[in-house]
């Protein structure tokens, strides 16, 4: 077995970006549809970022169970703290991507609006009908979406020091179709 | 006369219901208390449970003498509760009950048919912000020692009687069926 391998494997780059995709479109969909005046609109808004956060939870299973199970190539060279910030940010992004759609699902739970996922599936409730529940994890799961953009950014803004001060292959390595 | 009616009635109940309890007798005190007025909409595929708080009923139904039931029913719409707040401002308004033009819904039997058993249907007409339809009403019929216990339901299409207009007219956000059931207790007349 290669550990060392120097790139992801084509699972890990897989679910990598398309919870990424997934997640980019969830974050604004939310951002956007919440402050709307109540109309079919936004109920259709409501389904279908329930349906793309259900999604990402989902996906979130095989995906870290694959983690677990595969280690990610070993790091590049970089100094000790920018690994270290590099790994913290990346275990944050995993816990965020099963809490934030977790909440989401409780929050629609305890509003008393069951999640009926792409319209046909009806998932149970998590928790019974509760006003304080509903109004608290709101609360939570906006919380943890500022969070997570936070982390995303950090995320992010790290992926392009990689490739435009280090010029190293550690944005490659996790690109689909790279060597 | 009546006497005699009664009596007559009292040995065809017993047929009808279970043994013992039978007196014939019409339920007629309706107990508001008792009594619920549900319905069950689909948003996006999700059934979201509703209810009204208050309505009047009025009911005389003999069980041994069905057919010559009767009953009304009204409802005070901005009594409603449709599962979220948002919701409850929402369907008051114009596009939907347009309460301060037509604050209450009724609903008027014209005749009630036995099926069997203990299984009935009212038939009748409702009225809705204006608009009148005809509706059958399955149900069922209880008695529960002094009491008697009425469930049943039917779908209402919500477009029949214009209620969800404008942008809301559109049945996939919102499906046109809606699910209503009741649950009346009334008491027997008293004597
Ligand atoms: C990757 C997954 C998800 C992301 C990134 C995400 C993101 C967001 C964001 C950014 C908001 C707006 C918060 C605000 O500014 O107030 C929001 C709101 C909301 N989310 Fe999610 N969400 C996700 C999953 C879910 C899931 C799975 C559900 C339900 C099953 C859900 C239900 C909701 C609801 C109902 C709101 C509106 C809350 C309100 O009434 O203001 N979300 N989401
Ligand atoms: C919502 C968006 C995103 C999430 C939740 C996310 C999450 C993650 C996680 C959890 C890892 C760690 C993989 C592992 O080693 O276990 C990772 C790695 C990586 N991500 Fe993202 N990511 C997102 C968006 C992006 C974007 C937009 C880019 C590029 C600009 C990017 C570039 C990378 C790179 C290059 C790696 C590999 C890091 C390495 O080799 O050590 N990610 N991402």
């Amino acid at each position: 077995m290669n550990t060392t391998a120097p790139r992801y494997s084509g699972p890990a780059i897989a679910a990598h970006w398309l919870i990424a995709a997934l997640i980019l479109v969830a974050f604004p969909l939310g951002v956007y549809m919440h402050d709307l005046p109540l109309s079919p609109n936004k109920l259709k808004l409501y389904s279908y970022h329930k349906w793309i956060g259900i999604t990402v939870l989902l996906l979130f299973v095989p995906r870290i169970l694959w983690r677990i199970t595969h280690r990610p190539p070993a790091a590049l060279p970089m100094p000790a703290w920018q690994h270290k910030i590099a790994e913290g940010t990346h275990h944050l992004l995993y816990l965020l991507m099963f809490l934030v759609p977790l909440t989401g699902w409780l929050m629609s739970s305890a509003k008393g609006f069951q999640v009926v996922y792409f319209g046909v599936l009806p998932l149970p409730d998590l928790i019974g009908k509760s006003e304080e529940l509903g109004d608290l994890f709101k609360e939570v799961h906006e919380a943890l979406n500022w969070a997570l953009l936070v982390l995303v950014g950090l995320h992010v803004a790290g992926a392009l020091k990689h490739v435009i001060l280090d010029k190293d292959g550690t944005l490659r390595r996790m690109l689909p179709f790279g060597k | 006369m009546k006497i005699q009616t009664l009596t007559l009635n009292a040995a065809l109940s017993t047929a009808l219901l279970l043994a013992g309890n039978a007196h014939a007798a019409e339920f007629n005190q309706v107990d508001a208390a008792r009594s619920s007025l549900a319905f069950s909409s689909k948003q996006m595929g999700v059934p979201v449970p509703g209810s009204f708080k208050r309505f009047t009923t009025q009911i005389a139904f003999d069980p041994a003498k069905p057919t010559a039931a009767s009953t009304t029913l009204e409802i005070d719409l901005a009594s409603i509760d449709a599962g979220s707040k948002d919701a409850n401002d929402e369907v008051v308004g114009k596009q939907w009950f347009n309460v301060k033009a037509f604050p209450t819904a009724k609903f008027v039997s014209t005749g009630v048919k036995a099926l069997g058993g203990n299984r009935f249907e009212a038939i009748g007409k409702m009225t809705i912000k204006g608009q009148t339809r005809d509706v059958v009403a399955p149900f069922t019929f209880k008695q529960d020692g002094a009491s008697g216990v009425f469930d049943g339901g039917f779908v209402l299409k919500r477009m029949e009687y214009n209620i969800g207009e404008g942008p809301w007219a559109d049945v996939s956000a919102v499906a046109n069926e809606i699910e209503i059931k009741f649950h009346v207790v009334a008491n027997a007349a008293k004597k």
